[in-house]
């Protein structure tokens, strides 16, 4: 399958870019990142709370097969604009990483298509090779058993 | 000394981090990287060697000084580490596109 999803990291500096194009309308695109049912699906995690305006926050809740709670993240939402930025901070609750900003931007390319840029800015370079280096192989594969089950349920 | 050849290992050093930044474009010499550094020359051969060492520099002999380079093709190696990261972002953004395309046609 064609790698759509590209990251780009530059060596020395505290942020990394994360692109992608949809062969989904805006709105649609938009849509996923704010409805929260849609949320848990996609990102496999629960979604405690997700407040949709400027200075609302968020919460997700990350578990592992047997129902265990392996993460909880929150961050508060700073901008948030329809169909266009929604800006906000991410923190991982327990662990030694500092919060991050995110600035996520949608895009309309075509009637049926769009993109997203995600810029995330770190503390420091350290914090951001660190969270790079996380062994992020494990929740690839929860994701992927995660995915049978929202696909088995569709059919 | 045991003069690792991991690279992950090597960029792991902020020190040699800035090295790598400052022969990024241009080939150096090892006084005048060290010069740009307040840690002693010693200091700053040790980590040229492990660079070396592991790959990410490559030496040049010019007359008498030797200078150093990067080794490009070790550098994109380094970028890999990146790849996990970018796989679990593909990974959820498959799913919100597939879960999206279902939520228009059932519309």
């Amino acid at each position: 399958m064609e790698r759509k999803t590209k990251i780009h990291a530059e060596d020395g500096k505290q942020e990394l870019v994360i692109t992608r194009e949809f062969d989904l309308p805006l709105e649609l695109l938009f849509k996923a990142y704010t409805e929260a049912d849609i949320v848990a699906q996609w990102m496999g995690t629960k979604v405690l709370k997700l407040e949709n305006k400027k200075h609302g926050g968020y919460q997700f809740e990350t578990s592992d097969g047997k129902g265990n709670v392996v993460l909880r993240s929150n961050g508060v939402i700073h901008e948030f604009s329809p169909n266009q930025r929604i800006t906000r901070t991410f923190e991982m609750e327990n662990t030694p990483f500092p919060a991050q900003l995110e600035f996520l931007e949608f895009e309309q390319l075509t009637d049926d298509t769009s993109k997203l840029t995600i810029q995330m800015i770190y503390k420091s370079i350290e914090a951001r090779d660190q969270m790079l280096k996380l062994p992020f192989a494990q929740g690839i594969n929860m994701a992927h058993n995660r995915l049978q089950d929202i696909v088995n349920k569709l059919k | 000394m045991n003069l690792r050849r991991d690279p992950f290992q090597a960029i792991a050093d902020p020190t040699r981090r800035a090295i790598l930044l400052l022969v990024a474009t241009q080939s150096m010499t090892a006084g005048a990287i060290a010069s740009n550094f307040d840690t002693a020359r010693p200091t700053v051969s040790k980590h040229l060697q492990i660079l070396t060492a592991c790959e990410l520099l490559k030496q040049e002999q010019n007359g008498r000084e030797i200078s150093y380079h990067i080794n490009a093709k070790k550098m994109k190696e380094v970028a890999d580490f990146i790849e996990p990261f970018r796989e679990m972002w593909d990974d959820r953004f498959n799913k919100l596109e597939a879960i999206m395309k279902n939520y228009k046609s059932k519309k």
